[in-house]
């Protein structure tokens, strides 16, 4: 028995590379494979040869040439801005609505909690598409229940509200629960002091309880940041509803249009990799801000 | 971290969140009452709305007053309008969804549970390229990866298909993160020790011990990557062009386009907005219980 033991810790077990080979499998087909390709595409065009009996095309290697087209199109940096308009709206109101309602959830003596909060929650069920079409309605001045006869949900500065509305919608409740988690998980004592100074619940939470959860709301904000980023569902789904919104009205709706309408997959390809590299890069900065403001707040709380 | 996965731990041992340490004593805190009601009342409109919307023909949804529901047989109608539809293509499109993000679900938490087990509890080549690998998976947004995927899998012949919707899914970075912490935090050493004294195979440690007691945090990897499938749209929007092999999300959205010209189907994709809603807010209430968002936030930390 005893030689079998220690032999189980001298030999290597096979296992860890097998219950790994899934996981890592499926990265190389479905992650590293496409990316790569992606990646070839980029560098390609199809040229169109025009002989006497009809034209054949042939894949040629094009340099740069699709980078220089994806960067110069206009229409690419317009739905960039797009993108950032909405999110300058999106991230601020989802982090602090996340925010007042994790606190308000535990403010001592609030009632119907556990209501409220599985209907914040519930929203994160329910897909954006669905989620746009129950708002497209909403804002659609034939069906409208909220003023759409007379408030123009389309108009040209108020779409960016109006898609904004949708994602915020589908955000909050997640936030709001991971933030008032990290809340629950402080430890009642903290407060006493506070309280038998007569210091008020609104001192309490702003002074005490928001330093304290900072990590979780650094954490929140970074994944809506990276959510934004990624705006798809919303806007594509409005279109057919509003004229307001163009085939290219965010990046991942100009990238669906060039490969998918317009067929030019090298030229959508390009403009992934462009994209790709943009959302690394907001994440590897956001990611270092997160570092910088939770490690200390970490080190203060031990 | 270590308090929180104590306190997780201590909560899946009693099996519910623990009880209130609120005090209650005093009259009720009203402004805090009053404003969480108003965001409950923002989160749950909508869908009331639609629940009102859905009970009216077609001829009533632009004419009557939007927040009465018309009292009649509007909604029988137009469910029936919906059911005969495409030739019933509207119920495939909810089991398509209920397939696809039930077995892909299972699928990717069985693949997060094996690689977070192995990457938590083994010393083995490659482990830390492994695992940063993957942490660099998180961050990539998988959305620019759907146009490459189609293309190589067209070049398989896959697309159209139901692999095409779900193999992209089973890698899930994030699940493979939690199921190592899950492990790392729920999974002691010393058991598995125990376990290879009395001469356990490392596969039956693993299968009786690892999942056993990763089991909780496994049906919360569940949950998270079956919202995700139910809420993919580009994916299999990219991926399936048969209408048959729709999900809800591609389904209705295809119904909406067409709506576009034909003002009528507009309360057949108002009834079949509400009929996704119901299941998913069913199953949402039935297992309340295991959302632990703070196995998540344990992990977050």
């Amino acid at each position: 028995m005893a030689t079998t033991v220690s032999n189980s810790g001298l030999r290597r077990p096979r296992l860890p590379y097998l219950l790994v080979l899934p996981a890592v499998l499926l990265f190389l087909l479905f992650v590293l494979a496409p990316g790569a390709y992606a990646l070839i595409l980029s560098f390609q065009t199809r040229k169109v040869t025009g002989g006497l009996l009809g034209s054949t095309s042939t894949v040629v290697f094009a340099g740069t040439s699709n980078y220089r087209s994806a960067l110069g199109d206009a229409a690419l940096w317009g739905s960039t801005l797009r993108m950032v308009a909405v999110g300058v709206i999106v991230v601020p109101v989802t982090v602090g609505l996340a925010l007042l309602f994790a606190l308000l959830l535990d403010t001592p003596r609030a009632r119907l909690t556990r209501f409220s909060r599985l209907a914040i929650f519930l929203p994160y069920a329910i897909p954006g598409v669905i989620a746009t079409l129950l708002w497209g309605f909403m804002y659609l001045p034939a069906t409208s229940p909220i003023g759409g006869r007379y408030i123009d949900f389309f108009g040209s500065t108020q779409v960016f509200f109006a898609v904004a509305n949708i994602a915020v919608w589908g955000a909050v409740g997640f936030n709001m629960v991971v933030i008032y988690t990290a809340l629950r998980a402080l430890p009642p004592e903290i407060y006493e002091a506070a309280r038998i100074d007569g210091g008020s619940e609104t001192q309490i939470a702003l002074k005490i309880k928001v330093p304290l959860v900072l990590p979780a709301v650094v954490m929140c904000t970074l994944f809506t940041v990276l959510g934004a980023l990624q705006l798809f569902n919303e806007p594509n789904t409005l279109k057919p509803l509003s004229n307001a919104i163009s085939s290219d009205w965010v990046p991942l709706m100009k990238i669906y249009t060039d490969a998918f309408v317009n067929a030019d997959i090298y030229r959508a390809a390009a403009t992934s990799i462009v994209f790709a590299l943009g959302v690394l890069v907001v994440s590897f900065a956001a990611g270092r801000i997160v570092q910088a403001r939770v490690s200390p707040a970490e080190k203060g709380k031990r | 971290m270590t308090a929180t996965t104590a306190d997780a731990r201590a909560e899946l041992r009693s099996g519910r969140v623990p009880a209130d340490p609120k005090p209650r004593r005093g009259g009720v805190a009203l402004l805090p009452t009053v404003a969480l009601i108003l965001g409950a009342l923002y989160c749950v409109v909508p869908t009331l709305w639609i629940l009102i919307a859905a009970t009216k023909s077609p001829a009533d949804l632009f004419s009557t007053a939007t927040y009465l529901p018309s009292i009649g047989r509007g909604i029988v109608d137009n469910i029936h309008d919906l059911s005969a539809y495409g030739g019933g293509v509207f119920w495939h499109w909810m089991l398509n969804s209920f397939l696809y993000a039930t077995l892909g679900g299972m699928a990717a938490s069985a693949i997060s549970a094996a690689a977070g087990y192995a990457l938590a509890k083994y010393e083995f080549h490659g482990r830390r390229l492994i695992f940063n690998t993957i942490l660099a998976g998180v961050l990539l947004p998988q959305i620019v990866l759907a146009i490459p995927q189609y293309l190589l899998l067209s070049k398989a012949g896959l697309t159209d298909s139901y692999f095409a919707i779900v193999l992209p899914q089973l890698f899930n970075p994030y699940g493979i993160y939690l199921c190592r912490i899950y492990a790392a935090a729920s999974v002691p050493d010393s058991v598995l020790e125990a376990g290879r004294m009395d001469g356990a195979t490392e596969f039956q440690l693993f299968r009786s011990v690892g999942l056993r007691l990763m089991g909780p945090g496994l049906i919360t990897v569940f949950l998270l990557q079956f919202i995700v499938i139910w809420n993919n749209f580009l994916l299999p929007f990219v991926m399936v062009n048969s209408d048959d092999k729709f999900p809800l999300t591609v389904g209705l959205y295809s119904m909406l386009r067409h709506g576009a010209d034909e003002a009528s189907l507009y309360s057949l994709v108002i009834t079949g907005t509400l009929l996704s809603v119901i299941p998913v807010i069913a199953l949402f209430l039935s297992l309340q219980r295991y959302w632990r968002i703070d196995l998540i936030t344990g992990a977050l930390k």
